[in-house]
């Protein structure tokens, strides 16, 4: 288990890196420069230089690319133009909303997709697995952002039962949890049908497997056998989608923080997008990439504790 | 009184192109503390007639005609949580493939822990029993191996771990299917003593599926030869071995490659395939490929025995 968590975290490392050498490109690729951007069109030549010369753009292009990876590495993003604050500090303020919201449409998909996943393979081609598959299928192709329009109008302006916007009063933990209800749904409604999907065909192929049919010879209680023997081992490729799924979640959001009006690092991007403020532009995308690249380390690693042959490499 | 005895079973499978029928009227009787083996080739029915007598026939398929008896009751008539109740202390199995019969993602001890949920035992002293059959197994460092998972075991390792569990139960009958197939030579001659030495001891009887005719000549008391789900032939191994009187079972015999002395170019194999199995002949299903075929064989074949001695064919050979 040493060699296999040590493996990928050497891994996530590299993954880290070379997204910081793609970011980095990208910028001294944007056309414009920089300096004029962000002092706007009334600034002199001489200012423009001054800054140049302050964030290093006069340097040569690998150790332009140097400090921006050892600085990157210790935590110092850059600042932001506008009010000047350090860029860490200002995504890392914004960041527990967008983790909040993403757990918690982690847990809408894991909490419903798992057990109808379950139910519709132990039913197979039942009625029930039937609507299962279209509902799964239909949540799966509506966009978040029109689940988040007609939950918002359904529930917040029609039937008035959740509240609209905000991520609630602060220190009120219920008024938060109330607030969150509506956006981590428009985020996690289409996990739900991947996730049923998913289980549904990996516990039809390991309700077939040998081991199943020998359980059952022994006689061991059916329940045991669906929800221990075989749902431990489809529940597997479950988890590394889930990794990947964070990631789609974490696009998602930039919408649901939109529309719901909520904090976070999806509204925080897309308004430093409309005020061309870069260096917060790539901070929030460094800071998301990494937070996907140990969300996908942590999923690598719940694999390897549940299958003991992952662990050993087979 | 037969542990297990089977009654004129037919056994159907419904398919979108028809109706499959796998097995047609097989008796066959397991005596106490008998074992009988079950010779056959691949797609002869074998596995059904396993899933049927532990009640775990697919959803499409049914029991349409016959009994299985286990102890004298008919299995057709239990309830789910009798048949659970049946399946490993009344009838244990040990499958064909050891690699894929054990749960990958547990550990032996909790998979050999988890079978003795019926017994009032505390944890540690299930792990003590299954720890005391592992050694019965010749498994060597078995409190070791018990936190150890199936994939660091070999193939035959795994396979005496699943003869263990199934002995655990202490079965009235043990049913082997193809329990050496999946090994190498050496280690099939092991597998059949140890087999043989743990029915002795725990005095259980065993229905031994195989298509081995050296191994089922070595280990069996009675053989029962299927061809294409319908029994053709049994008796006592001797009878059957040494006075085959059913052609398929003469075939077969001739085949076996342990009966070749000299060098051969090619082994001898009985020519044709099996039947069809939607649109079974009206005659003897053997005929086609029979090379002693009269126009008689046209018409259903007879039971006929003599001592005991079952053939289902209209030639088949007095002695």
């Amino acid at each position: 288990m040493l060699y296999y968590t040590l493996n990928r975290l050497a891994l996530a490392l590299v993954i880290v890196s070379v997204v910081m050498l793609l970011l980095f490109s990208m910028i001294y690729l944007i056309p414009g420069d920089p300096a004029a951007v962000a002092l706007g069109p009334r600034a002199t030549e001489a200012m423009r230089e001054a800054l140049r010369v302050k964030i290093g753009l006069d340097q040569p292009i690998w150790v332009q690319f140097w400090n921006f990876f050892t600085s990157a590495w210790t935590g110092d993003l850059g600042r932001e133009v506008l009010s000047d604050r350090p860029v860490a500090a200002v995504v890392l303020e914004q960041l527990p909303f967008t983790m909040a919201l993403i757990f918690s449409g982690v847990g809408w998909s894991v909490a419903l997709g798992i057990p109808l996943g379950c139910w519709a393979a132990v039913k197979r081609n039942s009625l029930a697995d039937h609507i299962v598959g279209v509902i799964s299928v239909a949540v799966i192709a509506v966009p978040s952002f029109v689940v988040a329009i007609y939950a918002l109008l359904l529930f917040a302006v029609t039937l008035r039962w959740l509240p609209a916007i905000g991520a609630g009063e602060s220190g009120n933990f219920f008024d938060q949890l109330v607030h969150l209800i509506l956006p981590s749904l428009a985020v996690g409604i289409g996990w739900v049908g991947y996730i049923a999907r998913m289980v549904r065909a990996s516990m039809l192929e390991s309700m077939g497997a040998q081991h199943v049919r020998t359980a059952r010879a022994f006689g061991l209680p059916e329940s045991r056998i669906v929800y221990q023997y075989a749902l431990k081992i489809a529940i597997l490729p479950t988890i590394t989608l889930l990794g990947v799924g964070i990631g789609q979640m974490l696009s998602s959001a930039v919408f649901a923080e939109i529309v719901f009006a909520r904090p976070g690092v999806g509204k925080l991007v897309y308004d430093a997008i409309l005020t061309r403020n870069y260096p917060l532009v790539t901070g929030t995308v460094l800071v998301t990439t990494v937070l996907f690249v140990l969300i996908n380390l942590l999923a690598d690693l719940i694999v390897g504790m549940l299958d003991p042959r992952v662990r050993s490499g087979l | 009184m037969s542990v297990l005895s089977i009654e004129d079973l037919c056994v159907t499978y419904s398919t979108s192109t028809g109706d499959l029928r796998a097995l047609r009227n097989v008796t066959l009787d397991v005596p106490r503390e008998r074992i009988v083996g079950l010779v056959g080739e691949s797609g002869c029915g074998k596995s059904t007639l396993i899933n049927a007598i532990l009640g775990l026939l697919a959803a499409n398929g049914r029991i349409d005609h016959g009994r299985i008896l286990f102890q004298g009751r008919n299995i057709a008539e239990l309830s789910a949580d009798e048949l659970r109740a049946m399946r490993g202390p009344g009838i244990a199995t040990v499958f064909q493939d050891p690699m894929g019969a054990l749960n990958p993602v547990f550990r032996i001890g909790r998979q050999m822990i988890n079978i003795q949920y019926r017994s009032k035992l505390s944890r540690a002293e299930k792990a003590n029993r299954a720890a005391e059959t592992l050694r019965s197994v010749r498994i060597p460092d078995a409190e070791a191996a018990l936190k150890r998972y199936p994939h660091e075991f070999s193939g035959g390792m795994k396979q005496r771990i699943a003869i263990a569990m199934a002995l655990m139960m202490k079965p009235a009958i043990l049913i082997a299917d193809e329990p050496t197939t999946a090994l190498d030579a050496t280690l099939e001659v092991a597998t059949i003593e140890l087999l043989q030495e743990l029915q002795r001891d725990i005095g259980c009887s065993m229905l031994f599926i195989s298509h081995h005719m050296g191994v089922i000549a070595e280990l069996c008391d009675d053989v029962v030869v299927m061809y294409a789900g319908e029994v053709v032939e049994s008796g006592t191994t001797r009878q059957v071995f040494l006075q085959p009187r059913h052609p398929y079972t003469r075939n077969l015999i001739r085949c076996d490659p342990a009966r070749q002395h000299t060098r051969v170019r090619q082994l001898p194999t009985i020519p044709g395939d099996l039947p069809n199995l939607r649109s079974r002949p009206r005659g003897c299903i053997f005929a086609p490929r029979c090379e002693m075929r009269k126009e008689i064989c046209e018409e259903p074949p007879p039971q006929d025995v003599s001592n005991g001695h079952m053939a289902r064919c209209h030639l088949a050979v007095e002695h």
